[in-house]
């Protein structure tokens, strides 16, 4: 479980509509594991077609080795449902992802995951992608701010946040509501045949 | 027996996903948790279930519903030739590892299997139509963004993670939030040689790529009512190309027509109950959308993508924006960076660009109709020289169809390859893929950058205009071939 809040460097990525075959381009899913996809993240923008790195890729550069938080244009996270998005980017050694709108399907894999989606406004988001520095991001509060005085709030479901805090299995509570399931699936199997 | 999708006089007027919505709540959302949300159809591919299996066998859990649960092979598997035991040989030794993981899993937990060689295979969802198992206000959901498609048929269907895939296969159940609707009414009919992947693709361009998002689409409209199945099919499965959760189109009698017959829909008296359930599913008089839009289908023409994402879409006879008539930073740079990748030079006409491939296929559009368009414009023409062109029906019994009216005749007489069923070049983990820097003309989903092979660039097109660019070698607007 992570804990919050914490403290750490940021890269940026300020480019619109960031899409999962960029985050993790798919030949990289023929895995039937979710270990050793960090590798694999950004894969395309990362490295040349020999395989060599690009220098000025935001993940290839020195001064962003070991950041924890990545900040991005707007409507990351577009694509497929992979899930392999957030397994890549948490290989990578994130722990949240700061744009001002997200993927719903991204969104809800990283959440699973404890990868952090922050959404903030337009505004924040700007300048936090001209200023990388150190972030702290505040769960519980919902509130990131910077040492250089950017302070903002962001929404996250209720539920989804007592999860992350508390490490509430989700799979472990919805097998819990066996009965309610159970009592809908004798009223439904009637109707519904497969 | 109780049935929350009919709904009483004193009911208010509700919409067409509130009627699924909340005839499938186990639970309603409370301040502290999200709704509890009952699946009835689990359609299970190789590439974003093993992780999901594994986490069921880990917590030495069961599949909760087998008789829910379908599972084909899709993604990773070859388009090339099978022997003549009618075998697909995967020489691709981690692709064969993930699809033997498949066999493996479903075996153990008794999930029905349509693999490689069984004669259903195809792409799941065009086999879970095919096979009826995809019905009216029904909640259907895959790891696979594209399970919008099953919404044209009034069932509430999207794309869920593998998280989530295993959520389903141990509970049947999914923690959800409702989401808003936004009505895409498609009025007037649409001209010669412009077809349903043109309407979704200007529905796109209108939204943006993230324009959806949060919203589930209701398409309505003459135009709608007009399509087939098929093409339906085609509209609702690039909802999701907008950001929304799902699109969905009520079913009506085209719908049911489709369904009669078919191996798992529901026969004889029950046939009679279901229609006359499924006829309840409309959006009410008086009910209300979160947000509406309209699209002109009689002023549509064909639609090409010029960007590396769905929503840079323009008519095929237009010109490639500019960036500097762009005023948001954000966006100019975005489009910017889009054409220095794609290799266009703004306002220029993309007619008469040459083409290096055409792929016609996808969940979007390898239907049997999606092949009939296309062969009608490569019937008595060839493909031209240095042009490839592949042609993969969506699943074993298109192709059968196909084959059956002499289609792959057509296409293999004009020089085009004519393969086996599978996602195939449409995401390319199969070995059919562009080399880089090739131009595309696709009748896929999506153009981002390498999504058909690295370095490879996409232009998604109808069938219609994917042929007429094979047959041309370069950019063809189709009414011309048409007309001429």
């Amino acid at each position: 479980m992570a804990s919050y809040p914490f403290t750490a460097r940021y890269a940026t990525l300020p480019i619109d509509n960031v899409d999962t075959d960029q985050i993790i381009p798919a030949r990289f899913l023929k895995t039937t594991s979710r270990d050793g996809l960090g590798a694999s993240a950004f894969y395309d923008w990362r490295y040349d077609a020999q395989g060599g790195p690009k220098r000025d890729f935001v993940f290839n550069r020195a001064e962003f080795r070991g950041v924890e938080v990545l900040v991005a244009g707007h409507n990351f996270g577009c694509g497929s449902s992979r899930e392999h998005a957030p397994w890549a980017l948490l290989g990578l050694g994130l722990r949240a992802v700061v744009s001002s709108t997200f993927a719903d399907i991204f969104k809800n894999n990283a959440l699973k995951n404890g990868l952090l989606p922050i959404q903030v406004d337009p505004q924040t988001l700007s300048e936090l992608l001209w200023s990388p520095g150190y972030i702290t991001v505040d769960l519980a509060e919902q509130q990131i701010s910077t040492p250089s005085g950017i302070t903002a709030t962001f929404p996250i479901d209720s539920f989804a946040k007592h999860c992350l805090l508390h490490g509430v299995d989700q799979l472990g509570w919805l097998l819990s509501l066996d009965g309610d399931i159970a009592a809908f699936e004798r009223t439904r199997m009637e109707e519904v045949t497969v | 027996m109780p049935d929350a999708s009919v709904v009483s006089p004193s009911s208010p007027p509700t919409t067409l996903y509130d009627k699924v919505w909340r005839s499938h709540l186990v639970r309603e959302a409370t301040d502290a948790t999200p709704a509890v949300l009952y699946i009835d159809l689990h359609l299970v591919h190789e590439v974003t279930s093993p992780q999901a299996f594994a986490e069921l066998r880990a917590r030495g859990i069961p599949v909760r519903r087998t008789e829910r649960t379908v599972a084909t092979m899709d993604h990773v598997t070859p388009t090339t030739p099978r022997d003549s035991a009618g075998h697909m040989p995967v020489l691709d030794t981690v692709a064969e590892a993930q699809l033997g993981q498949l066999s493996v899993n479903c075996a153990e937990f008794g999930v029905r299997l349509y693999d490689i060689d069984a004669d259903q295979q195809g792409i799941v969802h065009v086999i879970g139509p095919e096979l009826g198992l995809t019905q009216p206000g029904m909640t259907v959901v895959c790891g696979d963004s594209h399970t919008s498609t099953h919404g044209a048929f009034g069932a509430l269907a999207f794309g869920i993670g593998t998280t989530e895939v295993g959520h389903v296969l141990a509970t049947q159940c999914l923690l959800q939030q409702r989401a808003r609707t936004m009505e895409i009414r498609v009025d007037g009919t649409l001209a010669p040689g412009v077809s349903a992947k043109d309407v979704i693709l200007a529905v796109i361009a209108k939204l943006g790529v993230g324009g959806g998002t949060g919203y589930v689409f209701e398409y309505t409209g003459s135009a709608i009512r007009a399509m087939s199945m098929e093409q339906r099919m085609t509209v609702c499965n690039m909802s999701i190309e907008a950001g929304a959760r799902a699109g969905m189109i009520a079913p009506d009698e085209t719908t049911f027509e489709y369904l009669r017959g078919r191996q798992s829909a529901p026969k004889d008296a029950a046939w009679d109950a279901a229609v006359a359930r499924w006829k309840t599913l409309r959006t009410d008089e008086g009910a209300t959308y979160d947000a509406s839009i309209q699209i002109d289908a009689t002023s549509l023409r064909p639609m090409i993508t010029y960007g590396t994402n769905p929503g840079m879409a323009m008519p095929i006879d237009g010109v490639v924006p500019a960036p500097a008539d762009v005023t948001d930073a954000g966006e100019r740079r975005t489009l910017s960076e889009a054409l220095a990748y794609m290799g266009m030079t703004p306002n220029q006409p993309l007619a008469g660009t040459p083409v290096d491939v055409v792929f016609v296929g996808s969940c979007t559009n390898s239907r049997l109709s999606d092949l009939r368009d296309a062969a009608s414009v490569v019937r008595g023409r060839r493909v031209a020289p240095g042009v490839r062109m592949l042609v993969v029906p969506g699943s074993r019994d298109v192709k059968r169809q196909a084959e059956a009216e002499g289609l792959d005749r057509v296409f293999r007489d004009a020089g085009a390859e004519w393969r086996e069923a599978g996602c195939s070049m449409c995401i390319a983990m199969n070995g059919d893929a562009l080399a880089p820097g090739q131009l595309a003309v696709s009748t896929s989903n999506r153009n981002f950058e390498g999504r058909q092979g690295a370095g490879g660039r996409t232009l998604l097109a109808s069938p219609f205009t994917a042929a007429a660019c094979a047959v041309t070698g370069v950019v063809t607007d189709v009414r011309h071939l048409i007309h001429s």
